[in-house]
């Protein structure tokens, strides 16, 4: 078993009244494939921006590489961050630049690698995630969504990061898009030997990408194990969840006629 | 008994706001305004913010000149008017509404600009993207438009004081029948450097409000289109409030006894 590379500890992180995460408790080897699946509003997106920092967790403890991360500021935060990439849900892309800039952004700004060598790269990128020189000029608005989950992903794997995190990859996409991107998305990881959190609804996808598997149910870690033990993992909310039935230990709040 | 429940809960919301924008304003001024400085993000929005605002306050002004010439005229008596329409026009145009209509058309123009594109960029997840590629928002996004909305203000308000008393001789000469050398000799006579420069320093503070409440609003936004809406409406509603409250404040400091 490779070394733990992120660790969660008991963490908690509530707005005002609502407790989103209720003492999370997670380990990601180093270079493994972590999909956190779970239903809509478990806490798996504030799961992932506690661990960047976008969000201060309330208490617990977060170690990456061994390190406590919690309350990183100034330069030790921007050193922290460097180790990271991000697709969003919805690509978060900026609109005000070109894709090449885009892709190029934590390069430039973030790396302070001249424009001239970060475009060479952003290109190249670009070409990992199947997409020409040319889409480089075009603007975000000119993309189709999987173009630019895309362009997400190749602004994700930009700087070669130790760590990647995927938030909802396939939301939103045609199935053979979805299945595109899932296998863009090994490939990258596979390449660049990252250790990756995702976190998606989508069991396809989870099955495609993950070495690991865990679910969250009201901010917390029901069950995590290998991703081909996920059919026999011998609980009730997984099992569920995994073959979507509105029959089970988890009940929607659904007004009945 | 409900009215008393009704003033408690909005003198509680407001000072609530009130430290709001004060912690916005502690973030913005100690991140936004120290290095990193972004000298390329300043430049564009020195063009978004002053340059691009040029045509809507030379209008304004030129106009405002013109209207106050006339109206200066109906309340002067025939032998007073060729000396005081000059006079009052400068006065007016340099020390009040030059730099007030100035800021009050940017807060509409680039206020509402700011807010609507930093809310769709915080609800599009970009700001957090920008986290993410190891960029501080605040020096990425706030610092340049405070820094460049400070500095275009009383430019424009340099420029929109020129073209006011511009209109007023316009009129004065046109319409009224003074003489133009008449106008402008008194004009220049009347004129002082101070009445000027009060003019500048509250274009600045202007400009310096307008920013903070655009970059406060937007920042904060949330809840997708409704929220940006919501965002735009009250950083314009915002910023035009406390520009006339400034403007009060400041006259009674620059000008009062």
């Amino acid at each position: 078993m490779a070394e733990a590379h992120i660790v969660l500890e008991n963490v908690r992180k509530s707005f005002g009244p609502k407790q989103v995460l209720n003492g999370v408790n997670l380990s990601v080897p180093k270079g493994h494939s972590l999909v956190v699946i779970g239903g809509s509003g478990t806490g798996k997106s504030v799961m992932l921006k506690c661990i960047l920092g976008i969000l201060h967790a309330d208490s617990g403890a977060i170690r990456v590489a061994g390190e406590n991360v919690l309350g990183l500021k100034g330069s030790a935060r921007d050193e922290y961050l460097l180790r990271f990439g991000m697709l969003f849900q919805g690509a978060a892309l900026f609109d005000s630049l070109s894709v090449w800039e885009n892709v190029a952004f934590g390069l430039i700004q973030g790396r302070h690698m001249a424009r001239a060598k970060a475009k060479d790269i952003a290109i190249e990128k670009l070409g990992q995630v199947g997409l020409g020189a040319d889409v480089g000029q075009l603007y975000p608005a000119e993309l189709s969504g999987g173009m630019q989950k895309r362009v997400g992903l190749a602004r994700a794997i930009a700087a070669d990061p130790e760590i990647i995190f995927f938030d909802e990859p396939t939301t939103g996409l045609d199935p053979i898009m979805a299945d595109v991107i899932n296998n863009l998305i090994v490939d990258c990881v596979k390449r660049l030997g990252a250790t990756t959190i995702s976190i998606t609804h989508d069991m396809a996808s989870a099955r495609k990408i993950a070495d690991d598997i865990a679910m969250i149910y009201r901010g917390e870690i029901l069950w995590q194990g290998p991703a081909k033990s996920i059919d026999t993992s011998g609980n009730a909310h997984v099992d569920q969840f995994i073959h979507g039935k509105a029959e089970g230990p988890i009940q929607m709040d659904v007004l009945k006629p | 008994m409900n009215i008393l429940a009704h003033i408690g809960r909005a003198t509680l919301s407001l000072l609530m706001e009130i430290g709001r924008v004060a912690l916005f304003l502690k973030d913005g001024l100690l991140q936004g305004l120290t290095p990193k400085i972004y000298i390329r993000q300043i430049l564009e929005q020195m063009m978004r913010i002053g340059y691009f605002s040029l045509p809507v306050v030379g209008l304004t002004a030129f106009f405002t000149g013109g209207a106050l010439a006339l109206q200066i005229y109906q309340g002067s008596s025939p032998a007073t008017a060729g000396t005081l329409v000059p006079n009052i026009v400068a006065l007016g145009i340099t020390r009040e509404l030059g730099p007030v209509l100035a800021a009050l058309m940017v807060a509409g123009r680039v206020g509402a600009s700011i807010a609507a594109e930093l809310g769709t960029m915080r609800v599009t997840e970009q700001i957090d993207a920008l986290v993410t590629l190891a960029t501080n928002p605040f020096k990425y996004l706030v610092g340049p438009r405070i820094v460049a909305a400070v500095v275009t203000l009383p430019l424009l308000v340099a420029i929109g004081d020129t073209i006011g008393i511009m209109g007023g001789y316009v009129i004065g000469t046109r319409t009224l029948g003074f003489n133009g050398a008449a106008y402008i000799k008194t004009t220049a006579d009347f004129l002082s450097l101070d009445d000027v420069t009060s003019g500048l320093i509250k274009a600045a503070v202007f400009g310096f409000i307008i920013a903070v409440m655009g970059c406060y609003h937007g920042f904060n936004s949330k809840g997708g289109a409704q929220g940006v809406g919501r965002a735009t409406t009250n950083a314009v509603v915002s910023a035009a409030i406390l520009i006339l409250a400034a403007n009060f404040a400041l006259t009674s400091l620059l000008f009062g006894n």
